[in-house]
């Protein structure tokens, strides 16, 4: 499918080919997996049993979060070392409303307090906890709690126009900071165990098949909405100010944009999305603990997206996927032990020869070849060192 | 057991050696004081009349007094015969008489005098009057200064006695002290006896001094009680100051931790501009190298232990060194003008790095002992001192100006600097810029191995090390400014020094988030840290 020529000049299509291959591969996985799992016997060779479902749902929430890093780091040159804090919040929030669920069925059947308040001797529930027990609000929470951080650093940062490392390495210190806080007993938020042990979701079983798939099929329409999204803000005119703020933000200031005011907004919308994917990450899991914090969760997002392809959204989601995929596959057998010379080794060969990623190499041969064969294309979107 | 009464068993047992010695030399002193009365008192084996022998012998000033009261203290003072005798029990049973020491020639048999409770408080009394009387003058102060922590009424006679034949100034202050110290809670002397004690103990000034004026009786005179509180508030203050001194203290130790894990990042980061997250592998590395060379040492050559860093820190700096310019070459040269890709590429190589060194030394915590002269502490003032921090901190010092120098005065300094500023022009001016980049690269890594060495003293040696201060290093780097090698300095010790002064009101955990907020609000304020290089470079 080659892309629709609107007015005069020729804008890219929403989808775009690689777009609507990838909407059809998340429809497809979407619908085929519950199928597989329900309707397929067990001791069939194609049975998808639940645990690889959860799996499944895992590595769509880590693609929505890797999207997020995608849409700053690809469209707008903010390499975010602590896109991950974004992320842990969401799953927070999301963890604080299944953590008031339990009610009476904890261990020291509390009806209001969480096991851990009772376990430290806290008599009343602080007040950053109220509200959580209804679902509306604490979906609230999923998306103002990064969004107002995310908010109030950038609002900081972009106005005091730092930029490049210096950014990197304060929102490094930003996400370490908050794991220090979360590791706190006295925060309020289960310090080093975390928030655990959930029970149900809006009233399901969040053991149950029915819940996880259910869970899966929201992942992946989360992530299917989240990359529609991101391909609409980057081309739009506002997207066109991101790349151009990536690739010489001076110019652009010089031409009268405040780019700090682009800049926020990207900035806000990634770290929503990446609370998103955090609150239907928790639930899968069935946890979260002040080490999705930790600065190297961070850097191993922005592994995924280069892997992938930095700019190429899609690419980043893919990235996200193969490198998680391979993650599971690595750690579980009697690799193990390399598995962290792979990933290294991954890095480093990524960096070396593979820089715009493997989506983002895969536009350059098709650009090659459509220049070869003269053929008018989709206009490349990889990006350029914004340094 | 408490510190005092180690410290009373050990003046027993020196005063018996000292007593053994000097029997030959001093025997005709002892015959001139009589301590006869004593040791017949001693042979009726009632405890009321063992008390009152040890009080007599205490005042004695007989040096064969401190062997008796000993021998008693160990159970191995009996008496037997007729008419009865006491007698000292010597090695092999053999009985001893207990002035002159020697052998007696017909034993006859012999039972143990009687001790209990009360009594072991007055051998404990007695030993240290005794101690105030001991020929070393060392001996004489820290029995003086035990009397004074104890307090105890029924040492003033002996204390007296001692003061009056005392020479010594020192141990005369001392026993002045403990005097005071007495007298300030004693019943029944005057206002202006107190209050000379009060100002007497008011200007020692420490901990103790406060415990003993808190103690001054309700029923004391008003101007006592004032000239206590005036006492007690002044001494607080100095305390305070004191305390303030050691947090300072603390903070510049932490600071020169920072600087060590940061300067060799300050090279390869503020200098090149690479990212490079595999810093704190170097630190590690450092570090690991360290637990090589020990080991070596443990197995061949076990005199060299304490020499074992001074060799370590060389060998650490080439064989990181080395590491860091095969990094470079490999790596690193093809990434040069995308600083954050060189992020992810050397993420990657620290994982490599780490899981290397997990394969080679297994995930355990190794163990790096400290060489001799690293151990133990002193006082100035106040302020407790321990020679492995203050080691560290003239370690840092040494380092950073030996790196100055290096880029100021030497030829590849001058020409690193050419190159970062410069990278054409340098080039056209016949510097081998490839070279300079594999040497800068190798230098900043060489130093952050020799700061392994020394943080393998005061961290744990494990694959993880150098992740825990990767964070840190690069906050200092960062705040002090890119680039500028005293911006590093000042920003660690300002970071250290601001971590410690925070600790005591915001407890550990919450000073450091206090301070990563500061740091990342002082960025907003100053985007290019504390000192920014200016020009028109920075945008580039």
């Amino acid at each position: 499918m080659s892309a629709p020529v609107t007015n005069m000049t020729r804008q890219p299509a929403l989808l775009g080919t690689s777009g609507l291959i990838f909407l059809a591969v998340l429809i497809a996985v979407s619908v085929l997996v519950p199928v597989l799992n329900l309707a397929v016997a067990p001791d069939s060779a194609v049975h998808v049993p639940t645990y690889v479902v959860s799996l499944l749902g895992k590595y769509l929430t880590y693609a929505l979060l890797a999207l997020s890093v995608d849409l700053i780091w690809g469209y707008v040159g903010i390499l975010s070392l602590g896109q991950g804090a974004f992320f842990a919040l969401g799953g927070y929030a999301m963890g604080m409303y299944l953590m008031r669920q339990i009610g009476t069925r904890g261990v020291y059947g509390d009806p209001v307090l969480p096991d851990f308040m009772v376990f430290l001797n806290w008599k009343e529930l602080p007040w950053f906890w109220y509200g959580f027990d209804m679902f509306p609000f604490a979906a609230l929470m999923v998306l103002l709690a990064p969004g107002i951080l995310a908010l109030v650093f950038g609002w900081f940062a972009f106005r005091s126009r730092v930029t490049g490392v210096y950014l990197s390495i304060i929102t490094q210190a930003m996400t370490f900071a908050l794991l220090l806080a979360f590791f706190r007993n006295d925060m309020g938020f289960g310090g080093n165990n975390g928030l655990t042990d959930f029970k149900d979701i809006l009233g399901f079983n969040i053991q149950a098949d029915g819940t996880r798939l259910v869970l899966f099929v929201l992942s992946a329409l989360a992530l299917g909405l989240g990359y529609v999204l991101c391909r609409f803000l980057v081309r739009s005119h506002f997207g066109k100010v991101l790349v151009a703020i990536r690739d010489a933000e001076t110019r652009v200031r010089f031409t009268g944009y405040r780019a700090e005011n682009y800049k926020l907004v990207a900035f806000v919308v990634s770290a929503m999305l990446a609370g998103v994917a955090g609150a239907l990450y928790v639930p899968q899991v069935g946890i979260i603990n002040p080490s999705e914090f930790s600065p190297a969760n961070s850097i191993e997002i922005i592994v995924w997206v280069a892997v992938g392809g930095r700019g190429t959204l899609v690419g980043a989601a893919l990235g996200a996927v193969l490198v998680n995929y391979a993650k599971t596959y690595f750690t579980s057998g009697m690799l193990a032990p390399y598995w962290l010379f792979m990933l290294g080794g991954l890095f480093v060969a990524v960096t070396l020869f593979l820089p715009k990623g493997i989506v983002g190499t895969f536009y350059e041969w098709r650009e090659k070849r459509r220049q070869h064969d003269d053929i008018p294309g989709e206009p490349l979107a990889s990006p350029r060192p914004a340094e | 057991m408490t510190s005092r009464a180690r410290l009373s068993r050990l003046a027993r047992v020196l005063c018996a050696a000292l007593a053994l010695l000097f029997a030959a030399a001093l025997i005709e002193r002892v015959e001139a004081q009589d301590i006869s009365a004593p040791l017949a008192q001693l042979t009726t084996n009632k405890y009321d009349d063992t008390e009152a022998a040890l009080g007599a012998l205490a005042l004695s000033g007989s040096s064969a007094a401190a062997g008796i009261v000993s021998a008693l203290a160990d159970g191995k003072l009996v008496f037997g015969g007729t008419p009865p005798r006491v007698f000292i029990e010597g090695a092999g049973g053999a009985l001893l008489d207990p002035l002159t020491m020697q052998a007696v020639a017909d034993a006859p048999a012999v039972k143990p005098v009687r001790v209990n409770n009360r009594i072991r408080r007055a051998i404990d009394a007695a030993s240290g009057a005794l101690s105030l009387v001991s020929p070393d003058a060392a001996k004489r102060r820290e029995a003086a200064l035990a009397v004074g922590r104890s307090r105890d009424e029924a040492a003033l006679p002996a204390l007296d006695a001692a003061l009056a034949k005392e020479t010594d100034l020192k141990v005369k202050s001392a026993m002045n002290l403990a005097r005071a110290s007495i007298l300030i809670g004693k019943e029944g002397i005057t206002p202006a006896e107190r209050i000379a004690a009060v100002d007497l103990v008011g200007a020692e000034g420490n901990q103790d001094a406060l415990a003993i004026l808190r103690s001054v009786p309700e029923s004391a005179a008003p101007e006592v009680k004032q000239a206590a509180a005036a006492a007690i508030e002044s001494i607080e203050r100095n305390l305070a100051m004191w305390g303030m001194a050691q947090n300072l203290w603390y903070g510049l130790s932490l600071g020169s931790v920072l600087l060590l894990a940061a300067i060799g990042l300050a090279i390869t980061f503020g200098v090149m501009g690479v990212i490079n997250m595999a810093h704190g592998e170097m630190v590690m590395l450092g570090a690991y190298t360290t637990f090589v060379v020990q080991e070596v040492i443990r197995t061949s050559y076990p005199g060299l232990f304490d020499a074992s860093l001074l060799i370590a820190i060389p060998l650490a700096f080439v064989f990181t060194g080395l590491i860091g310019v095969l990094i470079e070459r490999t790596v690193i040269r093809f990434l040069y003008g995308r600083a954050l890709e060189t992020l992810l590429a050397t993420w990657g190589i620290s994982l490599i790095l780490q899981q290397a060194i997990r394969t080679i030394f297994g995930p355990t915590n190794r163990e790096v002992g400290a060489p001799s002269w690293m151990s133990g502490t002193f006082d100035v003032g106040h302020l407790a001192i321990t020679y492995g921090r203050l080691w560290i901190i003239i370690f840092a010092l040494m380092v950073f100006f030996a790196l100055l120098a290096t880029l100021r005065l030497t030829r590849i300094g001058l020409e690193m600097r050419a190159v970062t500023q410069n990278r054409r022009m340098a080039a056209s001016m016949g510097i081998r810029t490839n070279w300079v980049d594999a040497m800068t690269f190798g230098l900043g890594s060489g130093i952050a191995g020799m700061a392994g060495v020394a943080l393998s003293q005061i961290d744990n040696v494990s694959p993880n090390l150098g992740q825990s201060y990767i964070i840190d290093s690069f906050l200092v780097v960062v705040f002090g400014g890119v680039g500028n090698l005293w911006g590093t300095l000042v920003g660690a010790m300002t970071l250290g020094v601001a971590n410690k002064l925070l600790e005591p009101y915001a407890g550990a955990v919450l000073g450091k988030i206090a301070l990563l907020v500061i740091v990342i609000l002082f960025i907003q304020k100053r985007p290019r840290g504390l000192f920014a290089l200016k020009g028109r470079s920075i945008e580039a």
